[in-house]
């Protein structure tokens, strides 16, 4: 597809009328107040310490022994591997990372394919009932995920999907309304004269979508992929609902298992929990830098439909 | 020329509704399958008895009279309640603190931001974890920082009074997803309302309540409305921190939620049928939730455009 962006939504380029003389009151303020600016600074710091230092403790105690886990030191006194060696013997771990790595994938791109396409259908056409449906979409949002918790599960148990991954990503072949309303508008975001130009030259549908509508909205299919993948990657209660045999386990319906068994069932071994919490998380820790851009820009723009 | 182009035109009208369908038709057959028959399911299943191993055994309004009997239903409403009533408000109010100073960290807010995003990324499963060490009366952090300023803290994880404020307090850990979209909004506010408001001799209080708040009253409420949405659905962080497998041996009734109750009733005691009364009861308080917010929240929240200013 090398050949595709030739057409890219322009922004119109007005002349620069230079620099425009704003009075800048607020910018200059804080300069004049330094005490002020201190302790500004001061409850940013304190802010970031509170957002980071418990993921800083998790991962020093992962590197503890047993019995200076709750230390609370920052550094360990006698670092070890030994949690992540035990961990890994006593837990299918590498199993568990697999299914996880499939679900993950798999309910992101699915999501990602079926909303953008229901999001174009919504946002390209126009027919008549059209908005009376979108709104059936966004009503959708509305409805706790308890009142169709259980007949959903009747669905998976009748296809005999109970205890496969299947029922933990194949909801998503569907859509899903809240990317859909946000892909939606995306597409609207596109000049119209793009996809009739395309037209002219022959595009179809399938193509105009394909090889218009989805390259030029690569950022918003970056989001849902991402939010998607951080979703499927960390969901707790349907693993508990649809997971029976410990192979089948995700990484934290695994986590949980630990927790009954090493933390509440007499084994008192935290730091085999603390260490395989680590191992829960980083992969989201790491995705997260890959996609920071994305993910802050994302969350920025959700809240702007309110 | 023309003629064909009139032609494809009419030919496109022609087809553009079949076409709009397929494009939709993933969604309109997840909708049918996965939204529309679970509703009807669940509210059937609501008046019956049914234990998936047997059929349905229609009982009339019956879970209904015994979601009233049940303390455990009452005392998971009050819990959740608690909880939702704490968390929201706390979880905005400090979310705006915080996008307000972010404002003015200028060329290090990119930074700030994406630390403050950080335990978003964390897994409820380990943020549930996160909770019962950190927040663990004898040996954990928390109580090791309030004893470091002289406050003898309290035993968090078991202490039946303190179990909810110490799952609030560690909800508002991540808060950084709001103080992304408050932080949004407040870059919207147009710099000349601030400037108008100091010529008019309008002091920094005067500004916030008289500028600020009126700009983002729209962000405020949607936050408001899916922060409350989100609390009283509450269960992984609950769930894995005082409920599992071995249940009984360290299940805690301070830390019910609604939906963790409606959980067990469904899935570790095969009670679907009063779970789904349950699940219906849960659908109209938080209707009634959002129905007074939004009957509040119209008369409060100022929209561009609207005469005023």
């Amino acid at each position: 597809m090398a050949s595709t962006p030739i057409l890219k939504p322009v922004p119109a380029v007005e002349p620069d009328p230079g620099p425009v003389p704003v009075p800048e009151l607020s910018r200059t303020r804080p300069k004049r107040r330094s005490p002020l600016k201190l302790l500004l600074w001061l409850a940013l710091l304190a802010a970031t310490a509170v957002f980071v230092y418990p993921l800083v403790w998790l991962v020093s105690a992962s590197f503890k022994p047993q019995s200076e886990v709750f230390d609370n030191r920052l550094f360990p006194q006698t670092p070890t591997l030994a949690n992540y060696v035990e961990i890994w013997n006593a837990a299918p771990l590498a199993l568990w990372m697999g299914n996880t790595v499939l679900v993950t994938v798999l309910a992101a791109v699915a999501v990602t394919l079926s909303s953008s396409m229901v999001a174009w259908g919504f946002a390209y056409y126009r027919f008549r009932g059209r908005n009376a449906l979108f709104f059936l979409v966004l009503a959708t949002m509305m409805l706790p995920g308890a009142v169709t918790l259980i007949p959903t599960f009747l669905i998976w148990n009748a296809l005999g999907q109970v205890g496969t991954l299947t029922p933990l990503w194949a909801g998503n072949l569907f859509g899903s309304a809240f990317y859909i309303f946000l892909l939606r508008q995306f597409f609207l975001g596109v000049p119209r004269q793009i996809f009739e130009a395309a037209r002219t030259d022959g595009a179809n549908d399938w193509q105009l979508f394909r090889h218009f509508a989805l390259p030029l909205c690569k950022p918003a299919l970056i989001v849902t992929l991402l939010f998607e993948a951080q979703a499927a990657w960390t969901d707790l209660m349907r693993p508990l609902i649809y997971l029976r045999d410990s192979s089948t386990f995700t990484v934290p319906r695994g986590l949980k298992a630990m927790v009954d068994q090493f933390g509440f069932a007499g084994n008192w071994h935290w730091e085999l929990i603390v260490t395989a919490s680590v191992i829960t998380t980083l992969p989201m820790i790491v995705m997260f830098f890959i996609g920071q851009r994305h993910f802050i820009e994302g969350v920025a723009t959700t809240g702007l439909k309110g | 020329m023309d003629t064909a182009r009139t032609y494809r035109l009419r030919k496109r009208n022609r087809r553009q509704t079949r076409n709009a369908l397929l494009f939709i038709s993933p969604w309109i057959l997840g909708f049918l399958v996965f939204t529309l028959w679970p509703i009807l399911y669940s509210g059937y299943l609501s008046l019956t008895d049914y234990d998936v191993l047997n059929d349905p055994n229609f009982v009339g309004l019956e879970n209904y009279r015994q979601l009233g009997e049940d303390p455990r239903v009452l005392l998971s409403l009050r819990n959740t309640m608690f909880y939702a009533a704490l968390s929201v408000p706390l979880h905005i109010g400090i979310a705006l603190l915080l996008a307000m100073l972010l404002m003015r960290a200028r060329r290090a807010t990119g930074f700030f931001r994406t630390v403050f995003y950080l335990p978003n990324m964390t897994p409820p499963v380990a943020v549930g974890i996160l909770l019962l060490l950190l927040f663990n009366g004898h040996n954990g952090l928390v109580n090791a920082v309030l004893g470091f300023v002289g406050i003898p803290g309290p035993d968090w994880t078991t202490d039946s009074t303190w179990i909810k404020p110490g799952l609030v307090l560690m909800s508002l850990w991540t808060l950084g997803g709001s103080t992304i979209i408050l932080l949004a909004a407040l870059n919207n506010v147009p710099r000349d309302l601030y400037d108008a408001a100091l010529v008019d001799g309008a002091g920094p209080l005067r500004r916030f309540t008289s500028v600020t708040v009126p700009m983002i009253s729209g962000t405020l409420f949607f936050l408001v409305i899916v922060n409350t949405i989100a609390a009283l659905q509450s269960f992984t962080e609950a769930y894995t921190a005082y409920f599992g497998a071995g249940n009984g041996t360290y299940s805690n009734d301070a830390a019910l939620f609604y939906v963790i109750y409606l959980f067990r009733q469904a899935f570790e005691y095969l009670n679907m049928g009063f779970a789904s009364a349950m699940a219906w009861l849960l659908f109209a308080i938080i209707m009634v939730i959002t129905a007074i917010q939004y009957v509040v929240g119209r008369k409060l929240v100022f929209y561009e455009g609207e005469d005023g200013g």
